[in-house]
Formats: C-alpha cells, structure tokens, sequence
C-alpha cells in the first residue's frame, strides 16, 4: 500500500459561496518525485490540498490518494502525512503530549514520537510548551506530524513561509533527504526559488486553474528570447534594429531586442557597419517564466 | 471498533495533557468544599439557637451533600465546553481529522471520553463536599448519616448528573464553536437565566410542567435533593431516572445539531 501511491485530481471543483476557489482542476502526481505545487497567494493551492486530505469537501469532482478518497483510507496516517499550517496546536501542550495524541488515535506505536522529533531536530525540546516554540520551530513540529505514520507520500503546504534563512535552508536539506528515501512529495509555495533546488515536477495553478504542468525544464520552452547588444553608436544601433523590424528598449546597460536571436542581431550590425561593444542572447530565468505564466494580476 | 476505542484514548489524552482540567478540578473542590462546610457551620449555629425551621438530621446531610452537584455542576460543564472549543480555537481539528477522519466517530469518542471525566468531576465534587459537611457535622454533634444507604444512593446519582453535564458541555461546545460566547453561556445560564426560569415556572401550573424540564430541575430530580427543594417544598419534578434521561437528551440533542452545524463543516 505504502509503495507507489498516486495522487490523483479529478475535475475537482470548489466554490465557497460565490468565491470559486477551485476550477475544474484535474491533474496527476506520480510517485517518487518532488512535485512544486506552484501559484500566487490566493490561487487556490491550500484548498485543493485540503480537498486532498478530506478537510474540505469539493462541490464537485475527486481527489485521491492511490484510487481512495482520503477519507476511506483504511490507516490515512501511515499512507500521506501532512504539514498544513504552523498554528494547529494547543498553546499549553508539549511537542511530545501533541505527537502522542495523534499516535494513539491513528494506532501508532508510541515509540515513533521521539523518532520523529529526533527527525526534525525537536528532540531537545520535547517536553517544552509549544507557546514557547519560534516559528521555525513550529514549522518543524508540524513536518514532524507529518511523518508520524512513516508515509511514502508527504503533502507540505509552504513549508518554508515565514523562515529566516537558516531555517530554508534546514528545509531544503530536509525535503531533499526525504526525496532521497524514495518518498513522493507535494511541496506547495508561491515562489519557485524556494523550491526550484529541490523539485522534479511543477504544477502551476493560478485562480484555481490549471496553468502549467510538466517537469522544471519545461519552465524554459516558454522563454520569451531577448538579446542584450550594446555600441558606442547606440542610435546608430537603434536605426538599424528599427529598419529591421525588431522591438527594443535602449536601458542604461544595453539594449534588449525582444524576440531575436544574437546571431542575426549581429549580422545585422555587421550589415549596417555598426560596431558592437557586447552581444548575448538572454535567458528569462525560471522565474521570469513562472511569473510571465501566472501574469501579473495573478499575483495578489 | 478498535478505531473506535483508539480515538477515545486520544481524546482522554488531550484533555490530560493541558492544565485546564486539574485546574477547574481545584477551583470546584474548594468551591464545594466552603460552601457545604460553611453552611453546616451556620446551620449547626442557627440549631442551637433555635430560631427559625430546624432541619432534621434526614433532611440536612443530603441537602448539604447535594451541593457537590448543585453548586459543582458548572465546573464539568465548563470543561465539556473548554476542551471542545479548543480544538476550533487552536485549529487542532486539522491534525485530529487527519488522524481519524471518520468525524462522528471523534465526536462520540468525545462525548464518551469527557463524560468519564465529569464522573471524576463528581466524584472529587462529593468528596469535598460529603468530607466538609460531615466533618462538621461531626463537630456539632450531629449526625452525618454517613452510614445511610440512602446518602450514597444519593452520591452516586451526583455522580452521574456530573458526568452528564460534562456531556452537556461538549454538545453546547459543538453547537457554539466560540470559546468566548460559550464560556458566556454557560456562566449566564446557569448563574443567571435559568435560576430565573425556574423560580418563574414555579408560579403556575402548566409553566411548572414545563419547567421541571430545565436542565438544572433535571440534574435536580435526578439527585435527588438540591436547595432549591428546600426553598420551594411543594416544587414538581420529574423522577430520578427521567431526570437523567432529560439531561442525556440535552447533551446528544446538541451534539447532534454541532455535528451538522460545525463538525462537518470544512477546515480551513
């Protein structure tokens, strides 16, 4: 049960009133990968993932976990772990009582409590008032909340908001670590650098809707090509880029040509008899392209 | 089953492992205690001064003893009420229906696990109580009654009524998911509202037939005797065992309608 469970989104649907959260959004998670569940704040990436785990019920459409809805799995706890929010635990308890809990509920032996907390680094600190926990701290209880039944498949949600970097980069580690015993991962964020180090496959959603599915590299076929040429005679430039056809913008670096490729770029300045003092071909970074996919007004 | 009897574990754990309970524990023990030993000491006082009605040695011990539940009974309600709103308050339903997430089945457990928890509630009530007043008793010459069948048939249903006002408490706590308005109820209601409510019903017939079915006549029959039988002699009520079954139906009745209105509903 545990080997080779696949995550599966089925025309799922959520409206919270006259919101629609979630549109009509069907995708699949293959086992044995790090999968970026990718979006802007708002665009519905805690909702699917609550529908996911049977927190919230879809108005319409399934999600489910190896063919079985989340809610009919027979030891859910052992089958997907999850980490959804930093707040989710009672202020006066310690980190040990929190774990033992849900150990107990889900039939675990009591002994996985001090191994997970050995996991995430809170081994010292078990028996201490979570009131007292940093934030970074939390973020590491709920990591080990989610690995309590040993799962194969682990659902994060921005497991990284709010961290100083110390703490990102303990999460990096970790998630790679994880991935490195072979575990499936759904690793939920609003900015691809935190995760493009660690992620095989992306899913970008924005206004709950399917934006883009494939694997990181992907990213770069939608490269909109610029080139950054520059010379001494930069109207001299700018004629003969104009004469050619091409967009440009003249910036205090250089001027960037939309839409071109520096071999023609040059040819071109050769033709005119412009001398160049420099000429790349520019890559919009996975980022440039991640942003240009969910387009600015995706951002809120 | 065996699902079953595990989420019932977990929640006894969650309501040992924070401080609230032995906390609310203190406050009613020594609550209890003070005012059935207070009363003892006034009553034992006024007796031999003998002004006013004196009260028979049959009458004073179950009247004294029943304050463990008549005054005691809003401490197992509170905690009910408490542990249940937390879980919304500190959004701890995330990790409990990850863990269990067939709902009703926690909310059972629930009910079940806390209304243990009120028989404890009891058990310390009456013990503060039966301890305080028949040690003063004692003082005064008096009988305690302690050796009466009749007095610990009347503990153990104090008992009872303080387990299922625990119960209360965790379905009034479903239904009003806001810890803050909770507490508010449940202060209001049984300080203020109902006192209120039964001294009125109490002044006609028919409203008197209605209000035997207050949750507070209803713990009060099935005790068997409170101070409010005292202040009103000819008072109707219900039977012992209709008594608890009122009580019951309160608690299931709004676990019911919090299951529909708040459980189910979805977690953000």
């Amino acid at each position: 049960m545990p080997e080779g469970v696949t995550i599966e989104f089925t025309n799922v649907t959520k409206r919270f009133g006259s919101v629609e959260a979630v549109s009509d959004l069907s995708f699949t998670v293959e086992p044995g990968q790090i999968t970026g569940f990718l979006g802007p704040n708002g665009a519905g990436k805690t909702t699917t993932l609550r529908m996911l785990l049977g927190l919230v019920t879809p108005t319409a459409g399934t999600a489910t976990l190896g063919g079985v809805a989340y809610r009919d799995l027979p030891s859910p706890l052992a089958t997907v772990g999850a980490a959804l929010e930093a707040a989710s635990f009672h202020p006066g308890r310690s980190a040990a009582d929190h774990l033992r809990i849900y150990a107990q509920a889900a039939g675990l032996p009591r002994a996985r409590v001090g191994v997970v907390l050995e996991q995430v680094g809170l081994g010292g600190y078990a028996s201490r008032r979570v009131a007292g926990y940093s934030l970074g701290m939390r973020q590491r209880l709920g990591l080990a909340y989610a690995l309590l039944g040993d799962p194969r498949v682990l659902v994060l949600d921005e497991p990284i908001n709010g961290l100083d970097p110390e703490g990102i980069r303990w999460i990096r580690l970790f998630l790679r670590s994880l991935a490195a015993e072979g575990r499936t991962i759904l690793v939920s964020s609003h900015l691809l650098s935190e995760v493009q180090q660690s992620v095989d496959e992306v899913v970008i959603i924005a206004h709950g809707r399917l934006i883009h599915r494939g694997t990181l590299a992907s990213l770069d076929m939608v490269d909109s090509k610029q080139v950054i040429v520059d010379s001494p005679n930069r109207d001299g430039l700018g004629w003969a880029l104009q004469a050619a056809g091409y967009a440009f913008r003249s910036l205090r670096g250089g001027v960037i040509v939309d839409n071109a490729d520096a071999t023609e770029i040059g040819g071109i300045a050769f033709a005119a008899g412009i001398p160049l003092s420099s000429l790349s071909q520019k890559h919009a970074g996975l980022e440039d392209s991640f942003l240009a996919l969910v387009g600015e007004e995706g951002a809120l | 089953m065996k699902s079953f009897g595990r989420a019932i574990h977990a929640e006894f754990t969650k309501v040992t492992t924070t401080r609230l309970w032995w906390m609310l524990a203190l406050i009613m023990v020594l609550y209890v205690a003070l005012v059935a030993g207070g009363l003892t000491a006034i009553l034992g006082t006024v007796g031999a001064g003998a002004r006013g009605p004196v009260l028979s040695d049959a009458d004073r011990a179950p009247l004294i003893y029943s304050f463990g539940s008549s005054i005691g009974y809003v401490f197992p309600v509170l905690l009910g009420a408490l542990v249940t709103t937390s879980e919304f308050r500190h959004k701890t339903l995330t990790p409990t229906f990850l863990a269990t997430p067939k709902r009703g089945r926690i909310l059972v457990a629930k009910l079940v696990a806390l209304t243990v928890f009120g028989g404890l509630f009891g058990v310390l009530a009456m013990i503060a109580s039966v301890g305080a007043g028949s040690g003063l008793m004692a003082a005064f010459g008096q009988d305690a009654q302690l050796g009466s069948s009749a007095i610990w048939a009347l503990a153990g249903r104090a008992i009872l009524a303080m387990a299922l006002w625990c119960a209360v408490g965790v379905g009034l706590g479903v239904l009003v998911p806001s810890q803050v308005a909770a507490i508010v109820i449940v202060l209001a209601f049984t300080q203020f509202v109902e006192p209120i409510l039964r001294f009125a019903s109490g002044l006609t017939d028919w409203s008197a037939q209605v209000g035997k079915f207050l949750p507070g006549s209803a713990s009060d029959a099935l005790v068997g005797a409170s101070f409010y039988s005292l202040s009103a002699p000819s008072l109707v009520a219900l039977d012992w065992w209709q008594g608890a079954g009122v009580l019951l139906a309160y608690a299931v009745v709004a676990a019911v309608l919090g299951y529909f209105t708040s459980w189910r509903r979805d977690v953000t």
